[in-house]
């Protein structure tokens, strides 16, 4: 079966483990990876598992583009770099998965949002965080039934699967995933709250979401969304799993969370790094499956 | 004068004494203090020669929220109230990255703060560059403030304690946020510090007293080196409260160690403003030597109490379990999970 190729721009943990996940999928084929370092160890790897590598960063792409057939790019670089990549390969009708904070492109949170984007043919969309992907479902799972005033959530991370960017920058995080949790969401306001937490052996991500609705929350009917939200967000996260609730307190509605990762290339505790690259991939494929039916067409973006 | 004959190697030393019983005291209160007893608690301190006051929401700055309660106003207008009263002391906040943000300090500042605790789990300094250069370029007198001390070796706290000194931090403290530590761990760590850190940071310590330790280990931290020392008048913080800021004035005075506070002023303020406004006893009690005793984030304490009753398991026991899960400051939630997953074990729910 014909199959979308792509392309990776970074070639760190998130880009190796990207690998692994679009070389499963029977719609997508990972063909280039992109670095900027010849000595990484990310492009060594890419080229071990049959890639094609430059580190010429993306202009080290450009040329091959169009000979290659690139329809999809993912970004895991940084939110600095990523407009720039975005617009030269958007010129040429590549369509750009981005997985830094730019968020430059409409924030997609694949069981929420992401059919909305595909018939749009957007050529950029924005994976948010790795809170956001975790949590937001389950934010709109409650919103959908009733109205939310308010909801907050709170990402628990292993210390070992926060890396440097994330570190040195985490109020982007919590400025990021509080606006998605209103724009994708749909409460009227959300806070993110983020812990590092150092155990040994590395505590599995856990996130705990809770909504304050406007009227008396209806149990019934909030729990079975709840569920079936998760069951959605299961089918490409194995390991998303309730662990406690929902549980109700007045117009509070609680759900606590675990995600373990599959263990490709990233360890399975960090399933919040799982979580981002398992929600691209699931982002790329539903794009690859109107692509290669037809229904939609990529075109190149102009450059104003 | 009483007798100092046995601590002479302390006299003549200066110490800042820094007032947490508005920001910590807010954990033990439920975030309920209003914004005229703030006020009230302050001037009091200022007039007894105070020099540093930390105000605002228990968790500090964004800490309002469903995970750590909802104070009675909102930090803004805390620190507005309190800061054009003082007529010496300096208004200090408190900042943990992951919860509050630099937007929050700039408003802090606008309103009058003029010194901060950035705070981080005493493993991830490096999740502080930003809000410490931030902090700085306010001209703030800038703290690095390494949480639950206790996790990290003497070795580790030094290479902590140093990052955050890179990044502008001009004071770091250890923070004994669990009541864990007894004078030895504070020594080596404090000592620790003060081998690596450049002659002009300064170190503090930051004590809670779920082991009765509070006090002890303050004195042992300024025999390592340590020039600022976190208490709280009559204890008013998280857990067993925080080191007694007057009793520590008082041993202060016996060992000839020069704080600039007006002792008897200062038990007043413990004894006529703030004992009359506890909801409970500040104190050692079960709950509260099992935070010491376990390692477990003081300000669990009241969280643990809630969450044991309303689904018939004991705080203690959802305290230890919690200290062998090595939950860390910030991870209230899983206070409630961990009760809720216990409850479910011994088939109660």
């Amino acid at each position: 079966m014909k199959k979308i190729r792509c392309a990776l721009i970074g070639s760190g943990n998130i880009g190796t483990d990207l690998i692994y996940k679009i070389q499963r999928s029977p719609v997508l084929e990972p063909v280039w990876m992109v670095g900027i370092d010849p000595e990484s160890e990310g492009l060594a790897r890419a080229r071990d598992m049959g890639l094609k590598t430059t580190a010429g960063g993306v202009d080290g792409l450009l040329p091959h583009v169009l000979e290659d057939n690139i329809q999809i790019a993912f970004d895991a670089t940084s939110a600095y770099v990523h407009a720039e990549n975005s617009r030269k390969l958007n010129a040429l009708g590549v369509m750009m998965i981005d997985l830094t904070p730019a968020a430059i492109g409409p924030l997609c949170v694949p069981p929420v949002n992401l059919r909305q984007h595909a018939d749009k043919v957007e050529m950029n969309v924005n994976m948010i965080s790795c809170a956001g992907q975790a949590t937001i479902p389950i934010v709109n799972a409650v919103s959908r039934i009733q109205s939310v005033e308010y909801a907050e959530i709170v990402a628990s991370l292993a210390s070992k699967s926060v890396g440097p960017g994330t570190r040195a920058n985490l109020d982007e995080f919590t400025y990021t995933t509080s606006s998605a949790i209103e724009k994708v969401g749909g409460a009227r306001r959300g806070k993110a709250l983020a812990i590092i937490n150092p155990a040994e052996p590395p505590m599995i991500m856990r996130n705990t979401i809770s909504c304050l609705t406007d009227d008396e929350p209806d149990h019934v009917r909030i729990t079975e969304s709840i569920l079936q939200m998760i069951g959605e967000v299961q089918k490409y996260v194995p390991g998303y799993r309730l662990v406690n609730g929902p549980i109700y307190d007045g117009n509070k509605v609680q759900v606590f969370m675990e995600v373990a990762g599959l263990g490709d290339y990233l360890p399975k505790y960090a399933g919040n790094l799982d979580i981002m690259t398992a929600a691209a991939t699931r982002t790329a494929e539903m794009f690859a499956e109107e692509i290669l039916a037809g229904r939609i067409q990529l075109k190149a973006v102009e450059i104003a | 004068m009483m007798s100092q004959s046995n601590t002479s190697s302390l006299k003549g030393r200066k110490v800042i004494l820094h007032d947490m019983c508005l920001r910590d005291g807010m954990h033990a209160k439920r975030e309920q203090i209003s914004v005229d007893q703030m006020v009230k608690v302050a001037t009091a301190l200022d007039d007894a020669g105070v020099p540093y006051i930390q105000v605002t929401h228990g968790g500090g700055l964004g800490g309002n929220s469903l995970q750590h309660g909802f104070a009675l106003a909102s930090n803004e207008e805390y620190i507005s109230a309190v800061a054009p009263k003082m007529k010496q002391a300096k208004v200090s906040v408190l900042l943990i990255p992951g919860l509050g943000t630099m937007k929050e300090l700039q408003s802090a500042y606008d309103c009058g703060a003029r010194s901060v605790h950035v705070a981080t789990h005493c493993t991830e300094a490096d999740t502080s560059p930003q809000h410490i250069a931030f902090a700085r370029k306010l001209g703030m007198d800038t703290t690095g403030f390494l949480m639950m001390a206790h996790l990290n070796d003497a070795a580790g706290i030094a290479r902590q304690g140093k990052l955050m000194e890179s990044y502008g931090a001009q004071t770091v403290y250890v923070t004994d946020s669990a009541g864990y530590m007894l004078p030895d761990d504070v020594k080596a760590r404090i000592g620790a510090l003060r081998a690596v850190l450049n002659p002009e940071t300064e170190i503090g310590f930051h004590g809670h007293h779920n082991l009765g330790m509070g006090i002890a280990n303050s004195i042992a931290a300024i025999e390592a080196g340590a020039s600022r020392i976190d208490g709280s008048v009559a204890g008013l913080g998280a857990g067993a409260g925080n080191t007694p800021l007057e009793v520590f004035a008082a041993v202060c005075e016996r060992m000839g160690i020069e704080t600039g506070v007006d002792l008897f002023r200062i038990m007043d303020v413990a004894e006529d403003i703030i004992v009359p406004m506890m909801d409970h006893m500040v104190r050692v009690d079960r709950e509260s030597l099992t935070l010491g005793f376990a390692g477990v984030y003081s300000t669990f304490l009241l969280h643990a109490k809630r969450a044991g009753d309303r689904f018939g398991v004991s705080a203690r026991d959802i305290l230890v379990e919690l200290g062998r899960k090595k939950m860390i400051g910030g991870q209230e939630d899983m206070i409630m999970d961990t009760a809720m997953t216990m409850a479910k074990e011994r088939g109660l729910l």
